[in-house]
């Protein structure tokens, strides 16, 4: 039976090997913070963490896993990074909706873990694989900043 | 059953709390007076009372106090974004003088009766429950006084809310309102002579720029439950295979592969209506599975033959030129001011533009998505509908069981622009409940039938003629519109345009023109079509605001200008004078059409965006604005375009004039939102015909703005003028100018003149 390391606890799978993550994590597992909203890895929503790097888990099968580290939106506000810009978001009033707000986080989450101090086009160019239908692409970039500030002012 | 889903318990327990509705406080001792409301003598016929099922004014109905100090609010408008579960309850902490951290929200579910309307759309959940709310509220307060009162033995008229108390300043004594909850229930409803709103000048909430929710720290951790997140153990996964044509149907069918995949439990045929098929299913074959992907790899194997249907020929190229000829000869006349004929022949210049704008589907982020258990001779269903009392009516017709043994609870929506008030999916999802009774089965929508199954928004051709005499005044105007009607859904042979789409910007424009003719051509749909988002008024808005940029340029007059002399003096034009009886549902006597807060709009994004400013080179501005939802919005961009075509919005302005702005926070995030879906409209989205079925399938050729394309910097101006009462809309209004102020700041760095969305290539 395939195991999958999520958000610190190994997790027994009895799914497929070929079956993306989105959904062994779902519907097998029952963790649904993590949004379907393409499955073609065309719109971020299914954004997560695997070693760090962020994956779209809609086109990542369980066997891309193995031996890897996974962390998605219930695990990341662990994370000092993850917890700084899911603090931003509320405070920018980010969401509107917010289905889409899980893979924003996780983007931008990676994007600060590698650059605590992105400007406007290094934001754009991170985040440019997650749509926001309701458009809340400016707030994103503000509460970005806001967040790198956070981060800034904790490393000091 | 053992649920999963952490809130079930907590909607089972509202359900089975109807005896609540009989008590504010823990036991509900009190009966409710029959049917009380402050509902006015006469016949009503406009705004919220209008609406089916009308409005409630019970507190009992949307007010709780619990003992801990919680307050909660029952929320009966879909949350989708436009933050009413918040805004709602802000306006109920103010009026109660609450601790905002101690409110809490709880979605209704879906019942009319109790309720009353809960279809959230229209733009009008805050206009029409903003003062039932408040005047709920205010009850609850004077009950807590009343309470605080008996409890002390004194004068109720001496006792004060304060910061979630009630305080008797004479006695120095104070007693929160967790406490008053339990005394609650000896209340009586007050009369409502004696209940007493607020004084605007103490609202600590209302019309306060500060960002409140109660959702969003949910939301940013994963735990927002939306449609796709209700689970339970054993339920079933389930994906549909539709028609691929509108008015097709399922003629036989190969499920063989399809059940040998691993996974799949069964395959079970969803019967359809016959076009005009309103809000029923397509009919299809659902593969029903262990898992969402099992499902979906199930529908894949599966060979289904689909019989032919008068759309089959459907193709956006040859209906474009149908339509464009349809708009080149006279139509239905839907309204006509003096002599057109003659301003033409009079005129010293004259000017013909034609506009074309495509289907778009609202491809919410989350996708149509639904689940339901049929048990023991009852339904219980979980959806992200716009429009509960209605899904649950159509669940309840397909399960065979009672409105009254039917559940519909709404769970957030993860996005709706109008798509969610069609229950198509819930009937799905109540149907497979009916073939495994006693398990939880869920409907999951693929973005491929998103896109290709969706209520599109229509396609229109718009065509328009000016005269202008000498000096350059308009003296007049013909608009042809010829678009596919939302009627065309509901009744068989609907050609023609509703009076609710005419209302949306083509027989309403309030221009100062003494010559005016307003046709709508028929023509015949061949494919669902369905409100988006600000619906008619973004492809009537689209041709009338490009068309007066281009009538300015011809009369050689600035643009801003141009418009204020076409709008004429300040007058508040009643609806019905411009044969509108429809003014998106609100009395034309309090809802004018103001020609004073058009111009103050377009003026205020004018100032603030720094209209006729030197702009380096490459770049250019262009305005427009829009009257919907019974708002005024006007947006201007500053734009550039590159070597190539390759677009960048530096600057968005947009002003609104609402009304009074209950929530300027949520106000703003709308004007946001709507300038980024307004940019998507314009430059890159489109949902185009071949053979009958749609070509786009996903977002790599449904194409929806990305961070990049919003604008480096956006600003929304809200006007409050003091001398109006009334509120307006704000989900919708902001759609409109975004598209033409586009298109005339794209005119004004390239003098290219685009009349066909979307831009697409256009520009390289
Ligand atoms: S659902 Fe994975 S990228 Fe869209
Ligand atoms: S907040 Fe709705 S899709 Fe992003």
């Amino acid at each position: 039976m395939a195991s999958i390391n999520l958000n610190g606890r190994i997790h027994e799978l009895g799914a497929p090997d070929d079956m993306p993550l989105l959904w062994a994590i779902r519907d097998v597992l029952g963790f649904t913070g993590t949004k379907f909203g393409c499955g073609m890895g065309l719109c971020g929503s299914c954004t997560m963490h695997m070693n760090g790097s962020p994956i779209r888990s809609c086109l990542t099968p369980i066997s891309a896993a193995h031996g890897k580290k996974i962390i998605t939106i219930e695990g990341i506000g662990e994370d000092s990074v993850g917890k700084h810009v899911q603090d931003a978001w509320v405070k920018k009033g980010v969401p509107q909706c917010g289905y889409c707000q899980p893979g924003q986080v996780m983007s931008a989450t990676a994007l600060l873990k590698s650059n605590s101090d992105p400007n406007d086009q290094e934001i754009e160019n991170a985040m440019v694989g997650n749509i926001c239908r309701c458009g809340t692409y400016n707030r994103i970039k503000k509460a970005i900043h806001n967040a790198s500030d956070k981060i800034k002012e904790g490393s000091k | 059953m053992k649920s999963l889903y952490q809130n079930f318990e907590v909607s089972k327990r509202i359900l089975d709390r109807r005896d609540f509705l009989k008590g504010l406080g823990a036991t509900g001792a009190v009966m409710l007076t029959a049917n009380w409301t402050w509902a006015k003598e006469q016949e009503i016929k406009y705004g919220g009372p209008g609406m089916p099922g009308g409005v409630i004014e019970d507190p009992k109905v949307y007010l709780r106090f619990l003992s801990d100090g919680t307050v909660v609010v029952i929320c009966a408008r879909s949350e989708m974004g436009q933050g009413i579960r918040s805004s709602l309850a802000l306006v109920v902490a103010d009026e109660l003088d609450a601790d905002w951290d101690k409110m809490q929200v709880e979605q209704a579910v879906g019942d009319q009766g109790v309720y009353g309307n809960q279809n959230t759309d229209g733009s009008r959940s805050m206009r029409h429950w903003y003062l039932p709310m408040r005047r709920c509220a205010a009850t609850a307060r004077t009950m807590l006084q009343n309470a605080a009162a008996k409890h002390w033995g004194v004068p109720a008229g001496e006792i004060k809310p304060y910061r979630h108390k009630m305080a008797y300043a004479g006695g120095g004594k104070e007693i929160s309102y967790g406490k008053l909850a339990r005394m609650l229930d000896d209340q009586d409803i007050p009369d409502p002579g004696t209940v007493i709103l607020k004084d605007s000048s103490k609202f600590r909430f209302i019309g306060k720029d500060q960002t409140l929710s109660v959702d969003n720290t949910n939301i940013v951790s994963g735990k927002g439950m939306y449609g796709a997140d209700i689970r339970f153990d054993d339920m079933l996964y389930a994906v549909v295979a539709r028609p691929p044509v509108y008015g097709s149907k399922m003629e036989s069918y190969d499920d063989s592969a399809a059940l040998k995949v691993s996974g799949v439990v069964k395959v079970v045929p969803i019967e359809g209506a016959t076009a005009p098929s309103e809000f029923n299913p397509l009919g299809g074959l659902a593969v029903v599975a262990e898992n969402t992907w099992a499902a979906i790899q199930g529908r894949n194997a599966l060979k289904v033959a689909w019989s032919s249907s008068p759309n089959d020929s459907y193709d956006s190229d040859s209906y474009r030129n149908e339509m464009n000829t349809a708009s080149h000869n006279p139509g239905k006349v839907i309204r006509t001011v003096g002599d057109l004929d003659n301003a033409f022949a009079s005129a010293a210049k004259t000017h013909t533009a034609d506009y074309y704008l495509p289907h778009h589907a609202h491809a919410p982020m989350e996708p149509p998505v639904a689940l339901a258990i049929l048990k023991d001779g009852k339904l219980e269903a979980w959806a992200p509908s716009q429009n509960p009392d209605s899904s649950r009516v159509k669940a309840a017709e397909r399960a065979g069981v009672s409105y009254e043994d039917t559940t519909l609870n709404v769970t957030l929506l993860g996005g709706g622009f109008g798509r969610k008030s069609k229950s198509d999916y819930v009937v799905e999802a109540a149907e497979l409940a009916k073939t495994f009774p006693g398990r939880a089965v869920r409907v999951q929508w693929t973005r491929e039938d998103d896109i290709a199954h969706d209520y599109l928004h229509t396609v229109s051709s718009e065509h328009l003629e000016a005269s202008l005499d000498k000096d350059g005044n308009t003296t007049g105007w013909l608009h042809r519109s010829v678009a596919p009607t939302i009627g065309s859904i509901f009744a068989p042979a609907q050609r023609h345009q509703q009076a609710f789409e005419l209302g949306m910007g083509i027989i309403n424009a309030p221009f100062n023109v003494p010559n005016m003719q307003m046709e709508n051509p028929g023509v015949d749909a061949h494919a669902r079509i369905g409100w988006f988002r600000a619906v008619s008024n973004i492809p009537h808005a689209f041709a009338v605001q490009c068309f007066i940029a281009e009538l300015a340029e011809k009369a050689g007059q600035d643009h801003l200008e141009f418009y204020l002399n076409l709008l004429g003096p300040d007058r508040k034009i009643n609806p019905l004078d411009q044969g509108d009886g429809w003014n998106h549902g609100e009395d034309p006597e309090i809802y004018t059409v103001n020609t004073g807060r058009l111009k103050k709009t377009i003026q205020k994004a004018a100032k603030e965006a720094g209209w006729g400013r030197q702009l380096p080179k490459g770049r250019g501005m262009g305005m427009a604005v829009h009257y919907s939802f019974v708002s005024y919005v006007a947006c201007v961009l500053d734009v550039e375009v590159k070597n190539g075509g390759e677009l960048i919005v530096h600057n968005a302005t947009m002003a609104i004039d609402c009304g009074k702005a209950i929530n300027p926070d949520r106000v703003r995030s709308q004007m946001e939102g709507s300038c980024i879906m307004g940019l998507s409209l314009a430059t890159t989205s489109e949902v185009s015909f071949k053979n009958g079925s749609a070509i786009q399938n996903n977002f790599h050729n449904y194409q929806v703005a990305r961070m990049p394309l919003a604008p480096k910097s956006l600003s929304v101006h809200i006007l409050e003028p003091e001398d109006v009462e009334s509120l307006g809309g704000v989900g919708e209004p902001g759609v409109p100018p975004v598209p033409p102020a586009l298109i005339n700041a794209i005119h004004a760095v390239t003098g290219k003149r685009i009349r066909q969305l979307p831009i697409g290539n256009q520009l390289a």
